[in-house]
């Protein structure tokens, strides 16, 4: 059974002036277990909101999304916020930490929403992303490099089926970019979580077996892009 | 480990976090419901301990025979030593209630001098015995002091008037006439320090106790307790029926005494009052003056009030500073209810931890408030001295701030996730 599996999904936002804009039209897209699959997209081609719409954070106007066999869309919030923390893990582009609390504090956050505390996974995850020696460092006591393993070691929390990474590589320079990615892809490989990484770097694509051009998997861009208007 | 436990772990971490992120709008706010839960404190506390003081009556006595006039008057004159003395009865009516079989005990009182403001009373050796302090023992000297004697220059004084009037065993000092202090109204008499009562906690310390034997005597004073003036003359003995007194304390043999002797003073004489029991006289008073009560207990409440909004306005306006924190828990898994109920919990934990702060606060009134009280009345104000407010108030405070963290929570329930995480990411 495939670990994600959208059909007919659709997205659409209504413009303060009434317009409407479909941002969202992909009618089929499947991603295996384990397996890692990067989506090409520039700016504005509505990649946040397909990731945001996959982890649940945004609801779809049509469509299915399905989770491990699950379906997201027909979940009552609660039950989504349930499966998107047990189930998904997010890297997002601008690593989204919470400043006020250590990297430690941080990982251990996200597994308390998921599948419950486990402080030895937690300080294992973060030896295993490099940090054993800033867990107890704040955000803004580290890096950009560092925040950023935090936060792959934060979506790993919860030993989810699917991650999903937003641009995870757009704010760090080329060395810090490679390290990184590396990171994702070895460490979603040995937790046997599939990863679907959206980016538009091709240094980064290239690294991938199988890249789908977002214009090509979401109708919803031809003939042209609209910005998502909310 | 559990889903559920790790979730309050996560909500205990969230309002730790909060807190110590906002920690200056934190301290600030738990300070206004420091301040407001040591107002409802002292407010509840002073009320109950006032009335209980002033209401338990003279220990050792239930009644007050004095001149026809106001119960009150007469209370609060031989009791706390307050007021004037609403005038004197003459010698044979204290030698009368006090053979009376349904006395067991009449101490007479003689007032209307002072020493540097103190009081001066003029009693009879026997009062040391019938009198109490605030737990009810028997009244007693410091070291190398003693009571008086019936006559004789000696005088005894309260804890109070030795600190302040800086007396003790050996001092000599001269009464000044009336109740008011005037130098120029000093009398020529010079009374010699005898003894120094122990703290009693009662009014008994700021009084200065001399032989009512020494009043009538005094440079200055007329006798008028036959109806005619009569001005005693040293080494003269005083007859009977021109001696007065202000008042007498009595001991009753029964509460059917009281009803009895009341009966036949207040309701068939023209003569005298009879102030029995004395507590209830002076709940008449707290009756009387309760609205003052209700109004202090009311300024409490509205404090309250205030502090509460002074979370909801803290807490409401940081939920913007807090939206993507608040977007980035949702993303992470937070339900909604999360969210809220953790900054429900946040205002909670402040008014908590302001209610407790109260008691540092409450102590503070109530230091300065039992100075005054002890200086004025010689009533003593505990500040250790339970009360049920202190369980209730931080109890209701606690919740009131909860309450007032409902509205910053429903905003920060509202927020949406993908809004608020959108210009990053």
């Amino acid at each position: 059974m495939p670990v994600l599996e959208i059909a007919d999904l659709t997205k659409q936002f209504v413009a303060p002036d009434g317009s409407i804009t479909r941002v969202l039209d992909v009618p089929q897209f499947s991603l295996g277990e384990g397996e890692q699959v990067a989506l090409e997209g520039a700016s504005g081609s509505g990649k946040t909101t397909l990731l945001h719409v996959i982890a649940g954070i945004l609801q779809a106007d049509g469509g299915s999304v399905s989770i491990g066999g699950r379906q997201m869309l027909s979940l009552t919030e609660p039950k989504r916020d349930w499966l998107r923390a047990s189930s998904i893990g997010y890297v997002f582009q601008t690593f989204n930490l919470l400043q006020g609390y250590t990297a430690l504090e941080n990982v251990l956050l996200a597994m308390a929403f998921g599948r419950g505390i486990d402080a030895s996974l937690a300080r294992s995850l973060l030896k295993r992303v490099g940090l054993a020696d800033r867990m107890a460092y704040r955000p803004r006591q580290l890096s950009v490099g560092q925040q950023q393993r935090v936060a792959v070691a934060r979506a790993l929390a919860n030993r989810p089926r699917l991650v999903l990474a937003d641009e995870p590589t757009g704010n760090l320079d080329a060395r810090h970019a490679s390290e990184v990615l590396e990171l994702i892809r070895s460490i979603c490989r040995e937790h046997h979580a599939a990863l679907l990484l959206v980016s538009h770097d091709r240094e980064m694509l290239k690294r991938f077996d199988r890249v789908v051009p977002l214009a090509q998997l979401n109708r919803a861009l031809a003939p042209a892009v609209k910005e998502p208007q909310r | 480990m559990r889903q559920g436990v790790s979730v309050w772990q996560a909500v205990g971490l969230i309002v730790r976090r909060s807190l110590r992120q906002h920690a200056v709008s934190t301290a600030i706010t738990a300070a206004s419901v420091a301040l407001a839960g040591g107002l409802v404190f002292a407010v509840f506390s002073i009320k109950r301990q006032a009335y209980e003081a002033f209401t338990g009556g003279a220990t050792g006595f239930d009644a007050v025979l004095g001149a026809r006039g106001s119960q009150l008057q007469l209370v609060l004159n031989t009791v706390f030593h307050l007021e004037t003395s609403p005038g004197n009865l003459p010698w044979t009516m204290y030698q009368q209630i006090a053979k009376d079989p349904r006395v067991a005990r009449a101490i007479p009182y003689a007032v209307g001098d002072n020493y540097r403001g103190f009081r001066i009373v003029g009693t009879t050796p026997e009062l040391f015995q019938a009198a109490g302090d605030a737990r009810g023992r028997p009244l007693a000297v410091g070291q190398g002091g003693r009571f008086f004697e019936a006559s004789g220059r000696d005088a005894v004084i309260g804890s109070v008037v030795a600190r302040r009037a800086g007396l003790r065993v050996g001092s000599t000092f001269h009464p000044y006439h009336g109740v008011v202090f005037s130098e120029r109204m000093q009398h020529q008499e010079e009374y010699t320090v005898v003894g120094v009562l122990q703290p009693s906690n009662t009014p008994a310390d700021r009084v200065v106790w001399i032989p009512i034997d020494g009043v009538f005597r005094m440079s200055g004073h007329v006798l008028r307790g036959s109806g005619q003036e009569f001005t005693p003359q040293g080494g003269q003995e005083i007859p009977d029926e021109h001696k007065e007194v202000s008042a007498v304390m009595l001991k009753l043999k029964s509460p059917q005494a009281g009803f009895a002797l009341e009966q036949t003073i207040n309701k068939q004489g023209k003569v005298a009052t009879l102030a029995w029991p004395i507590g209830r006289v002076m709940a008449e008073l707290f009756d009387k003056i309760g609205w003052v009560n209700r109004v202090l207990a009311l300024v409490a409440y509205l404090v309250v009030v205030v502090a509460a909004g002074a979370i909801l306005a803290s807490i409401y306006n940081s939920i913007n500073e807090r939206r993507r924190d608040i977007a980035i828990l949702r993303a992470l898994g937070a339900r909604r209810r999360i969210v809220f109920l953790s900054i429900v919990l946040e205002a909670g934990v402040i008014a908590a931890i302001g209610s407790l702060l109260g008691f540092v606060v409450y102590a503070a009134i109530l230091g300065v408030a039992a100075v005054i009280v002890r200086v004025q009345t010689g009533v003593v104000l505990d500040v250790w001295r339970l009360h049920p407010v202190f369980v209730l108030a931080p109890m209701g405070m606690t919740l009131l701030g909860a309450l007032a963290g409902i509205v910053p929570a429903i905003k920060a329930y509202r927020t949406d996730v993908a809004e608020a995480l959108a210009p990053l990411s």
